[in-house]
């Protein structure tokens, strides 16, 4: 059991007119070696910045703080910039949503992919070459040697996906962070990219973090999953214990959100969560889903802390465990 | 009919909706008073605008009268200034401060028509090629093409030299020149409204082409359309200061900048106020425009800037 | 069996691309031979990857683009021989993106009434009060009425463009991706909304979709397009229970539900996405398809119809395979 990656209490505050917007507000995650993490949520709930934060690349007008954020070893609060440029890129490294926008359309994929492992390490083009032919044709690229003359235009998007994760694989990262990868996908290539990540990590025993909005994707590629909602983490479990028996009411209202083939009937009210999300400019005091829970109590304008059981589950919820799970079913009667 | 029961979750927790848009309910205003570029090509730009409809209040003398006793006067500052004169007089003994303030008029004219004109012209152009694509587009190409290969200057010459300088055909020559900008862009910020989902919405709710066009592109593509007509006003002043420098816009004795820097030419080397005050004239009117171009700009697409 | 109330008979659309001064334009059919047809009351997902060509369908349905070949007839009539208002008070359309199908200069009440107005129905206040009760019905607060887009959520923006889109009460309503641009707790709303409405004013809608876990849960039938054509058609029940087509059943297993046990399932298709300009010889799945014979990449399969189902497969066609098999006669 080796951490790669630990993250405590991490805030970011961006300050915008009319006060401070506390995007991510104590954020507290470990990731173990070869172990894939998914942070899912809505939009607007902090899961994109917190995966900024974590590659130090945040807009400039975003603070973070954190009492603990380190990554394989390296404390990242302290690193320097120039610290930062060796580490992104070479042992953490990052895909993102939009294979379209997120290669340079003026280089050969070829450039690209050597580019990072030129600047990172000391190798011969001709190695860097080798090494990005390997890796096109571990992500399923076929006459990978012809694919490095070409341009990204004249790729599909879930080729270009593929090459943004050879890419990121270049330089045999520790850890991936990769924002809905997949999300830009048709069906059909999700399901391959998906694949091919974790197969991949199997092999080179990375670490995976993954963000998405998708709870379908979580369910299927992640370890753990933290679900995320105001900034805040309210649910972290393995993917069984948070798909399976989730414990705070945020989680069973998005599951039953989702029409799922098999198990809604077709043509029966989805279930939905009232309400909106709070603003997260000021402070915010006691539980921030309760004016969209149907078991708010007064008490939770004060409860603001993760509870946890002994199988590591934890959730941010007044109620415990046992009535969590007794009440699972009430909403569903309403 | 209601369905209560579904009556939007997401309402409940919404604060009453103000009831006006972005650009009414004083944003706009908040948004330009905190660019400060902005509101210095306001000020600037307002004040020539009132000089130039007050000249003939302001203007201490006629603009046209010559005095061979008070030829070349200099200026307040300098030895031998005069308040009579306070800007001097030129080489005919004109006062050159109520030439100044009569020569923002003819700025300001030739820069409001020729952008109309162009403007116009430019507009029709690029909202047909953008809307409608295709042919109608290769064509609107092509003729932008073609008008891009002339030489502004040199065509505007030959026409003058032809036809012979005055206000009119100094407007009308650099109208029909300068709409190129126009085109170009008016084309394709109306390709990007034309593919945004709600004109394909009222297409499909039975609107005519021409009601699609007037009602639901033109207000959005009108910010650019402001952008492009400041910056081109400031083109066609500084077109017209040239050609009325080489003597082939505005004829003398109307009092204009550009013709009142080629006055002074022959006195370049020691009455050089001659040159300098309508040069300065030409220089805060242009930069005003520009300021002014720039500012709404950024306060018309807040989310372009970086 | 109900009315009909939309059919397209064998409707293509070409495009024509890179046509410049200097270049020789070059033509690609985005649909090809399209059939199909919606019953009052149904709902026919169309289901389809990125490119398939559906939307350029969509907007065919609606009369927006004609039809290379082929016409749609709605309520019984060629939409090419109704006027542009005739077939709107017929066919509305759903867009996917509520921040992009909203005019942002106009107010909500502008953007709903719009219909009425350029139909010149009712004075302004009969209007006022009609886009009032449809806001009631999409379940927006009247509040709204005077306020603009950008002052609404997703959600809120999405109900708006439905009560465009039904305020003349047409018959039927084209839904392009509804709900995929909404967050989930958002999306289960709307998708609420398009089935409460659907019964309460007895609208029929065509629903595309690339998720078909959306599509199961509303459409009553289910065709699915690859490349320009409609590769399968079933019932919807019969298609989640029995996919024919080798795509359908890759579609259907890609399908991602929160059930962790099941892990990433394995599509078993090739990475080769087609070029929808140059799409391959045969059948066009072929280069895709962990089925693919030797005469799947030469002849391309003819529609196979039986009682409510349509597949367009080899794999369903022994005929075909027969005469492959055979010397062809000299």
């Amino acid at each position: 059991m080796s951490k790669v990656l630990e993250v405590e209490n991490l805030r970011v505050d961006i300050p915008v007119a009319g006060g401070v917007l506390h995007a991510v507000r104590g954020v507290s995650f470990s990731l173990e070696k070869g172990e894939t993490l998914c942070i899912v949520g809505e939009s607007g709930c902090g899961k994109s910045l917190t995966s900024l934060a974590l590659m130090g690349l945040l807009p400039r007008a975003a603070r973070r703080t954190a009492d603990k954020l380190i990554f394989d070893g390296i404390d990242l609060q302290s690193a320097s910039r120039r610290q930062m440029q060796t580490i992104r890129g070479d042992r953490l490294s990052m895909i993102f949503q939009e294979p379209m926008t997120s290669l340079n359309p003026a280089y050969t994929i070829g450039d690209q992919l050597m580019e990072a492992m030129l600047w990172h390490k000391r190798v011969s083009r001709a190695e860097a070459r080798e090494r990005a032919i390997f890796l096109l044709e571990k992500v399923g690229i076929t006459g990978a040697a012809k694919r490095l003359g070409q341009y990204p235009h004249q790729l599909s998007g879930g080729l270009r996906q593929r090459v943004m994760i050879a890419m990121s694989l270049m330089c045999g990262p520790a850890v991936i962070i990769a924002d809905e990868p997949t999300t830009a996908l048709d069906v059909t290539i999700q399901a391959q990219i998906l694949l091919l990540l974790s197969e991949l990590q199997a092999e080179f025993g990375m670490g995976l973090v993954l963000i998405t909005h998708d709870l379908g994707v979580v369910a299927r590629i992640a370890d753990r999953v933290l679900v995320m909602y105001a900034g805040q983490v309210v649910e972290n479990g393995s993917a069984r214990q948070v798909f399976g028996a989730p414990l705070h009411p945020y989680t069973r209202g998005l599951l039953r959100c989702m029409p799922i083939p098999g198990r809604t009937r077709p043509g029966e009210r989805l279930g939905s969560i009232p309400g909106i999300v709070p603003s997260l400019i000021g402070e915010i005091r006691g539980c921030a889903f309760r004016d969209r829970c149907g078991h708010a109590r007064s008490a939770c304008a004060d409860f603001d802390r993760l509870r946890h059981n002994e199988t590591g589950h934890e959730w941010r919820c007044i109620m415990d465990e046992a009535e969590s799970l007794s009440r699972a079913d009430e909403l569903e009667d309403v | 009919m209601t369905f209560k029961e579904l009556s939007s979750p997401e309402d409940a927790a919404t604060p009453p909706a103000p009831a006006k848009p972005r650009w009414r309910d004083g944003q706009f205003l908040r948004r330009a008073f905190k660019h400060s570029a902005f509101m210095v090509g306001v000020v600037i730009f307002v004040l020539i605008v009132l000089m130039a409809l007050a000249a003939p209040l302001l203007a201490p003398h006629d603009p046209y009268v010559q005095s061979m006793t008070n030829r070349l006067v200099p200026p307040i500052w300098m030895e031998n200034g005069t308040w009579e004169h306070p800007l001097g007089t030129d080489g005919l003994g004109r006062d050159y401060l109520s030439r100044i303030l009569y020569g923002a008029r003819i700025s300001l004219i030739i820069g409001i028509f020729t952008v109309i004109t162009s403007g116009l012209i430019g507009t029709t152009l690029g909202v047909l090629a953008g809307y409608f694509g295709g042919r109608v587009d290769l064509v609107v190409n092509f003729v932008v093409m073609t008008r891009l290969t002339l030489p502004v200057i040199m065509v505007a010459l030959a026409i003058v030299s032809i036809v012979g300088g005055s206000l009119i055909v100094v407007i009308l020559v650099l109208g029909l020149l300068l709409w190129d900008r126009f085109a170009v862009v008016m084309r394709s910020a109306t390709m990007q409204v034309r593919s945004q989902e709600y004109v394909l919405a009222a297409r499909a709710v039975g609107c005519s082409t021409p009601y699609i066009i007037i009602r639901e592109i033109l207000p959005n593509i009108f910010g650019s359309l402001v952008v492009i007509g400041t910056f081109e006003m400031a083109n066609a002043i500084l077109l017209e200061a040239a050609l009325s420098f080489l003597g082939l816009g505005v004829q003398p004795p109307t009092p204009s900048w550009g013709l009142m820097v080629a006055e002074g030419r022959q006195y370049l080397l020691f009455e050089p106020w001659l040159i300098m005050v309508p040069g300065a004239a030409i220089f805060a009117l242009v930069l005003a425009i520009n300021l002014l171009g720039d500012g709404l700009r950024d306060i018309l697409t807040p989310e372009n800037r970086s | 069996m109900n009315e009909m109330v939309l059919e397209a008979r064998d409707v293509t659309r070409r495009f024509t691309i890179g046509a410049s001064l200097f270049k020789r334009a070059t033509t690609f059919s985005a649909v090809k031979g399209v059939s199909l047809s919606l019953r009052q009351g149904e709902v026919l997902g169309l289901v389809g990857e990125s490119g398939c060509g559906k939307s350029t369908l969509a907007n065919m349905l609606l009369g927006l683009l004609d039809p290379s070949e082929g016409e749609v007839l709605v309520g019984g009539k060629a939409i090419s021989r109704s006027s542009p208002l005739e077939r709107a008070r017929r066919i509305q359309p759903i867009f996917q993106n509520p921040y992009s199908s909203l005019n942002p200069r106009k107010s909500v009440e502008d953007i709903v009434s719009l219909p009425l107005r350029i139909h010149n129905v009712g004075s302004a206040s009969e209007r006022r009060a009609k886009v009032a009760e449809m806001l009631d019905m999409v379940g927006l607060s009247r509040r709204y009425l005077d306020s603009y887009p950008n002052q609404l959520s997703g959600g809120q923006r999405q109900r708006v463009a439905i009560a465009r889109a039904l305020i003349m009460r047409p018959e039927v309503v084209i839904c392009d991706e509804p709900t995929s641009a909404l967050d989930v707790s958002v999306q289960s709303q709307i998708l609420n909304l398009l089935l409460d409405i659907k019964d309460e004013l007895n609208v029929s809608y065509v629903l595309i979709s690339h998720n078909l876990a959306v599509v199961q849960h509303i459409a009553t039938r289910v065709a699915v397009m690859y490349l320009g054509r409609i590769v399968e058609e079933q019932p919807t029940e019969q298609l989640f229970a029995n996919p024919r087509h080798p795509y359908t059943e890759a579609l259907l297993s890609s399908v991602l539900t929160p059930e962790p046990e099941l892990g990433i399932p394995d599509t078993h298709l090739g990475a080769a996405f087609p070029n929808p300009m140059d799409p391959p010889p045969g059948c066009s799945f072929h280069p895709r398809c962990p089925h693919a014979m030797p005469h799947c990449s030469t002849l391309h399969p003819r529609p196979l119809s039986d009682g409510d189902r349509m597949v367009e497969c080899h794999l369903y066609d022994e005929a075909a395979a027969q005469a492959a098999r055979e010397p062809q006669p000299a």
